[in-house]
């Protein structure tokens, strides 16, 4: 009842083709940017800002470059950790070469360095498919991050081996380092992930997404319809790449403020990959809800006894966060394959009948 | 849509609702340590006894002393399974709690947390890890790396391996194998070998092992074979440390030849490998055994009490008794902070300058009721760190020996490295908070 597009009436092919079709699709989103963007900064805790909000926003942002590769063109990529690698080690020697630039633009301009390496590693997806393309990703991932250690030019030298981010200001405001507020990191990855998942939607229901979404289907037939697999394939691991690279950067810049090859290790690839499974596959609603759930859950696991009064060690709470968070993976597999956002959908679907289901 | 509004609602207030219970004040009048430990991972078998250590000791000044002078110690653990994010995230949910001082017990936490440490002026305790570059105090105020540094180690191997062959210059031509956690811990003290393997000509052969392949080293093993180095020297920590031992052990490597630094040297590092481990030299610079008053009563007012996850024969084990230092040094610390301002309950700008102005006498070992446990601390303004004394240990196949005196590290050589890595440190992470700490004059 509350939720039905009956009577809304679309009279233009633009308003046909919008964004969000439905009146309270935009009043959603609306109320969801307007707590982003005002109620969050004024009422959030630091630590909710420092460790719940930036993780899940960076971590939802490779979700999304992973998504657009895995969930929408079909290829398996478990590099992902790698390409998020080359645009953090890529974002930091930008910094020292070119000192003076606005830090936002250097740490998009990163992504543009994951995206050329992810074009070189996805080279192969022209041949092989599925599990064979996970492995040839594989190599990608492993081979990366041997380069952020062996090569030490790529973090300048430093005798520790790991990259630190130096206090940048923009219009006289630190906006990393450790003099930064939370706020203004938060506001400043906020705008970035909003704007790329604007222009991520935009693709993926555009010329551009209904070719990859044909690619995935079957691209056998996608290809005798006329659309070239090579460059579809290709498009589809750059994009991916330069989302993945954004977000490495972003990880390193405005989240961690510190990072080594450890950080962008086999690891972060899983996580990024059962962030896009549970989230679901083919949906960038998916990539935000997978990622809050994975990195949220432990949070609330390790606070949830406390909150209640009862003391648990931390170590015990971590062990049973792993029980919980495997056991999830499992059941989603088995219940929803196609993960949350699919629950969302039926839960939209059940509450446009609400509450007289015919 | 009041549906969906309610469940945004509800997922908002939940995510707001979660950092309610983090940020929970601590009571005024305690002194808050949070320990930053893991008893989960790949790290564990490192970590579990170090954690004991440092909990249980403040545990028995609690019940023993009341606290420090007078003053409980809140003591709590955040589990970060040796993980920086983690670790950051651990930090964070601290901060806001007042934590005295932060022991983050990793490389890479210590690193991601040095340039926090002067903004938030909360000091970083990080105990023979870190950074080394961060002994220069006029560079890093609020962090504190004593008793010696990885440079100092090293030099200290050296100085052992130099004893053994016959002094530094019959190292010349001598091959020394380096195996090493490939990360900041491991690459730290390559600049110095590299230094040595010149002035004195031995030749260097370095084994990295990567930190996925830790437990996989058969392969790398198999080149030491084929190179047949004369020494081989080790910077390991976590699942590394027992297998490099057990695949020495197993291909047969003179095991008196293999010496690990002060993070390679656990009883569960050396244990696993049997009788094959017999031989196995590290590093140490705490006593080992359970054989002290103090220790004795940690056994009394905590794990007789059953108020410890600590095994009873866990007590007196090398890794333990570090954390037991470790302890011991952060309630030095806040004694001689609450000496300083006269205050019982000190704050973590206080516990500074009591790092600043630490001195652990023998004579103070002792009292503390850990005679000869450790070399005399001594940190100042300048120096936070002391490049204090080591010694080399022996596994006889059940316990830790100890076989040599107590080595000093070659200051000559270290302080000049350290000196321009902090320079570089520096100059990288411009703009650089300049040091605005007053020094605190050591007659007090």
């Amino acid at each position: 009842m509350l939720y039905r597009e009956v009577g809304q009436y679309k009279t233009s092919y633009r308003a046909d083709q919008a964004l969000f079709p439905i009146l309270q699709d935009r009043i959603g989103i609306a109320v969801i940017l307007l707590l982003a963007f005002v109620g969050v900064p004024l009422t959030a805790s630091s630590f909710t800002i420092d460790s719940i909000l930036i993780p899940v926003l960076v971590l939802a942002l490779a979700a999304t470059g992973l998504n657009l590769l895995t969930g929408y063109t079909g290829l398996l990529s478990l590099g992902t950790g790698g390409f998020m690698g080359v645009g953090a080690f890529a974002c930091y020697k930008l910094t020292t070469l070119f000192p003076g630039v606005n830090i936002i633009i250097l740490i998009l301009c990163s992504g543009f360095f994951a995206a050329a390496v992810g074009t070189v590693f996805g080279l192969p997806s022209l041949r092989i498919k599925g599990f064979y393309l996970a492995v040839a990703t594989l190599a990608a991932q492993f081979f990366l991050s041997w380069c952020f250690i062996r090569i030490p030019w790529l973090y300048n030298y430093n005798v520790s081996a790991s990259i630190e981010v130096p206090t940048k200001t923009l219009f006289g405001l630190a906006v990393t380092g450790p003099t930064s507020s939370p706020v203004t990191r938060y506001l400043i990855v906020l705008s970035i992930v909003a704007f790329l998942t604007l222009v991520a939607a935009n693709l993926v229901r555009g010329r551009i997404g209904r070719t990859w979404m044909a690619v995935r289907d079957m691209d056998l037939a996608a290809e005798l319809i006329g659309i070239r697999l090579y460059q579809t394939k290709l498009l589809a691991f750059a994009v991916s790449s330069f989302y993945c690279g954004v977000a490495g950067a972003i990880m390193v810049f405005l989240w961690l403020g510190n990072a080594e090859s450890e950080s962008f290790n086999i690891n972060q690839s899983f996580l990024i990959l059962f962030m896009v499974i549970i989230g679901g596959l083919g949906s960038l609603l998916g990539s935000f809800l997978g990622a809050a759930l994975i990195w949220g859950l432990p949070i609330v696991l390790r606070a949830a006894p406390a909150f209640f009064g009862v003391n648990i060690r931390s170590a015990t709470a971590e062990q049973i966060s792993f029980v919980i968070v495997g056991a999830l993976i499992i059941f989603f597999l088995i219940v929803e394959p196609y993960g949350l956002a699919r629950l969302w959908q039926v839960g939209k679907q059940k509450l446009r009948m609400w509450p007289f289901p015919y | 849509m009041r549906l969906k509004k309610l469940v945004l609602g509800a997922a908002f207030a939940g995510v707001v609702g979660v950092s309610v219970p983090v940020s929970q004040a601590v009571a005024e009048d305690t002194l808050f340590v949070p320990l930053f430990t893991y008893r989960t991972g790949p790290f564990a078998n490192s970590g579990i006894p170090i954690a004991n250590g440092m909990h249980d000791y403040f545990n028995m000044l609690n019940a023993r002393d009341g606290g420090i002078g007078g003053v409980k110690v809140l003591v709590q653990e955040c589990e970060t399974g040796y993980k920086n994010e983690k670790g950051v995230e651990c930090y964070d949910s601290v901060k806001s709690k007042h934590p005295l001082v932060i022991t983050p017990y990793s490389t890479g936490i210590t690193l991601a947390l040095i340039p926090k440490a002067s903004v938030d002026r909360i000091p970083v305790f990080s105990m023979a890890y870190g950074l080394s570059a961060a002994a220069v105090g006029t560079d890093f105020p609020w962090i504190f790396n004593p008793p010696a540094t990885y440079w100092d180690g090293m030099s200290i191997v050296l100085k052992y391996i130099a004893g053994k062959e016959g002094g530094l210059a019959s190292l010349k031509g001598k091959k020394i194998g380096y195996i090493y956690f490939d990360g900041g811990y491991g690459l730290e003290p390559i600049p110095l070998l590299d230094q040595f393997a010149k002035e004195y000509g031995f030749s260097v052969t370095k084994y990295p092992v990567p930190p996925a392949d830790m437990q996989n080293q058969s392969g790398l093993w198999l080149s030491v074979r084929r190179d047949r180095p004369d020494w081989m020297i080790m910077w390991g920590w976590g699942a590394m440390n027992p297998t490099a031992v057990q695949e020495a052990a197993k291909t047969g490597f003179a095991m008196d030849h293999f010496i690990g630094v002060w993070w390679s040297g656990s009883e569960n590092d050396a244990r696993p490998a049997g009788s094959g481990a017999k031989g196995y030299l590290s590093l140490n610079f705490n006593a080992v055994g359970a054989g002290y008053p103090a220790i004795k009563d940690v056994e009394k007012y905590v794990i007789a009490k059953g108020n410890s996850q600590t095994p009873k024969d866990m007590v007196g084990e090398n890794f333990y008794n570090r954390g037991v230092m470790n302890s011991v040094i952060i309630a030095e610390a806040i004694r001689n902070a609450q000496k300083l301002t006269h205050k019982k309950v000190v704050d973590s700008a206080d516990v500074r300058r009591g790092l600043e102005t630490l001195t652990i006498s023998d004579e103070r070992w002792k009292q503390l009721g850990l005679p000869g446990f450790a070399a005399a601390i001594h940190v100042t303004c300048q120096d936070h760190n002391g490049h204090h004394a080591a010694y080399v240990q022996q596994w006889d196949g059940r316990k830790w020996v100890k076989v040599s005196d107590w080595l000093t590290p070659m200051e000559d050589k270290v302080l000049p490295l350290l000196y321009s890595a902090a320079n570089d440190y520096v100059s990288k992470n411009q703009p650089w908070p300049k040091r605005t700490e007053a020094c605190d004059d050591k007659t007090l």
